[in-house]
């Protein structure tokens, strides 16, 4: 079976992986203004596992990681649910949801 | 395939939907009474499955159950049950009593279970996933309460962080060796001479985010917030259940796949062990609240249970499970107490609160002084022997700079425990708290003894946890 690592290797999968990663955890860290958009990193980071689950089981035929991929997406979808809820619950109570206001407990 | 191994797994997740129906067809207001009362008998029933499971390796060695898995799950299973009689009482006044909260404490307990069974780096992770995901709900459950959202949310972005990082760390260990499975890293580990890049990133990943689970040093900076905002009895549960599963998987995955490369390891976590302990008994000095002072001793305690997993030997693996099970009996105990702190009906978590509480109250004022004794290691209590079997195996892994950072800051932790005795005993005297319900009282009750007669039940305990360790070290 000709698969498309064999075309251009495993390392511009890798890198991919790599770069959403950093985005994501950067996306945690650096963003002062919205809770959402850290949602979003969440995401990205998880994503950035999963293409490094696709891309290393096509490179050794190992059907394990693609399997792990689909539960990772299951888990993926009810963590932002779950999310999302508690994000819900911290705007009814706060009413904002911006990332320098998360600051009642200090110490 | 022998599906009977995961028996106590499979019937817990059962019992989890069943109580479920069963709180959506009961009138609402009287569900969380009976719903709690059932997720008890699942969790005792659950347990004795657990003692009574046999040995082995199951469904396409994803799962493992030996003598290490059931200690594990017998632990995490008490915890869970304590911290569900501890919330029957005190739901109601927190606004919390309603029937999903014992049956998410169920479905976190199952999660923590698959963790202690897991074969295989998929398990742990989905079990990772299944019990922080319910214990983010559990955190945000008060939703009225903007301290308890603002700890949920604080928890979720956190954890997910660190289970997005230790995903990745799975995602790396499973290219570079090339299998998900402990057997397969085992053999991909023993046999190259030289271990790939990758697979040296992707264990430390692994170890990051359960070092963060964990809350050890330096990825400790969630737990005092989160500690003092979620509600108490959710507090209670977290300190102990999950701590306890990701030990048990740290343990495993360290002393099983990662078994061979102990060189390699062995300073990071000696590092982190070192610094959980340090941090842990100074930051705690200036706190007020006393919920973030237990935050910090927690963070300490962990520290103390991972000198055990820095030795790397069998003697030393009972150590650190030795620890947590005195850690997980004077831990829920000091909560009952903070849940009992109450005031004309409102909850107060000051530590001014209990000034002269050896007046007003002797017997809740003398439980926690049990406790508070036994964390700072003094014997003949629960704490002090924890702590005799991680320092003794420390030496005798010849780590004695590790022993000597642990002695010196149990003296520096003394400080902050006994001030809390002092305080009880030897100030003026604060207002009266309300009378305790009684299951709280139970709890105290119950766990003080446990504390206070532990050297009763060391033999059998140490016996235990040595069969465990050397399931692990086989």
């Amino acid at each position: 079976m000709h698969s498309a690592i064999e075309g251009i290797g495993l390392a511009p999968y890798l890198s991919i992986g790599a770069i959403l990663l950093v985005l994501g955890v950067f996306g945690i860290f650096v963003n002062r203004k919205n809770v959402i958009i850290i949602l979003m990193s969440i995401e990205l980071i998880l994503l950035s596992a999963n293409i490094n689950f696709v891309a290393f089981s096509a490179a050794t035929g190992d059907l394990s990681g693609q399997v792990m991929t689909l539960f990772v997406l299951t888990i993926a979808a009810a963590e932002s649910a779950i999310g999302l809820a508690i994000v819900t619950v911290y705007f009814r109570n706060r009413g904002s949801i911006e990332v320098d206001d998360i600051t009642m407990m200090k110490g | 395939m022998n599906w009977t191994l995961a028996l106590p797994e499979i019937v817990l997740a059962l019992s989890g939907l069943v109580i479920l129906l069963a709180g959506v067809m009961q009138r609402r207001g009287q569900a969380f009474f009976s719903c709690a009362m059932m997720t008890l008998l699942a969790l005792v029933v659950t347990g004795i499955l657990v003692v009574f499971s046999p040995d082995g390796t199951g469904y396409g060695h994803i799962f493992i159950n030996d003598g290490f898995a059931r200690f594990m799950k017998v632990l995490s299973l008490t915890g869970a049950a304590l911290s569900v009689v501890l919330s029957v009482g005190y739901a109601r006044e927190m606004e919390i009593d309603k029937f999903e909260f014992p049956v998410l404490i169920a479905f976190s307990t199952l999660g923590t279970m698959i963790m202690a069974s897991s074969g295989n780096l998929m398990t742990l992770f989905v079990g990772l996933e299944l019990s922080s995901l319910s214990i983010y709900i559990l955190c945000a459950f008060a939703r009225d309460r903007v301290t308890a959202a603002e700890a949920g949310l604080k928890y979720f972005v956190l954890g997910s962080l660190a289970s997005g990082l230790l995903l990745y760390g799975i995602s790396l260990a499973y290219g570079f060796a090339g299998t998900m499975e402990y057997a397969g890293l085992q053999q991909a580990v023993r046999g190259s001479a030289v271990l790939p890049a990758g697979l040296m990133v992707g264990i430390v990943f692994v170890l990051v985010g359960l070092c963060f689970k964990l809350s050890m040093v330096p990825f400790h900076m969630w737990t005092p917030d989160v500690y003092q905002g979620a509600p108490t009895s959710v507090t209670a549960y977290m300190a102990g259940a999950p701590k306890i599963a990701a030990f048990a998987v740290l343990l495993r995955v360290m002393a099983g796949p990662f078994g061979s490369m102990t060189p390699q390891w062995q300073l990071l976590i000696e590092v982190v062990s070192a610094a959980s302990m340090v941090f842990g008994s100074l930051a705690a000095i200036p706190q007020g609240n006393i919920k973030r002072l237990m935050a910090y001793s927690s963070i300490g305690h962990m520290g103390y249970a991972m000198i055990g997993m820095a030795a790397g030997t069998a003697e030393g693996t009972r150590g650190t499970l030795v620890y947590l099970v005195t850690y997980l009996f004077m831990n829920v105990g000091a909560f009952a107490g903070i849940v009992a702190m109450r005031r004309r009906g409102r909850a107060v978590s000051q530590i001014s609160d209990l000034s002269g509480l050896g007046r007003t109250d002797p017997g809740m004022a003398l439980a926690m002084a049990v406790f508070m004794f036994s964390m700072a290691g003094a014997p003949p209590l629960a704490g002090f022997f924890g702590k005799l079997m991680v320092f003794y195996a420390a030496i005798n892994a010849h780590l004695y700079g590790l022993a000597a950072i642990g002695i010196v800051s149990s003296v520096i932790g003394a400080y902050y425990y006994i001030r809390i005795v002092k305080i009880m005993f030897f100030d003026a005297a604060a207002p009266a708290l309300d009378r305790s319900p009684v299951s709280v009282s139970f709890v105290s009750v119950g766990m003080g003894l446990v504390t206070t007669f532990f050297v009763v039940g060391l033999g059998p305990v140490a016996t235990a946890a040595q069969a465990a360790a050397s399931a692990l070290f086989r």
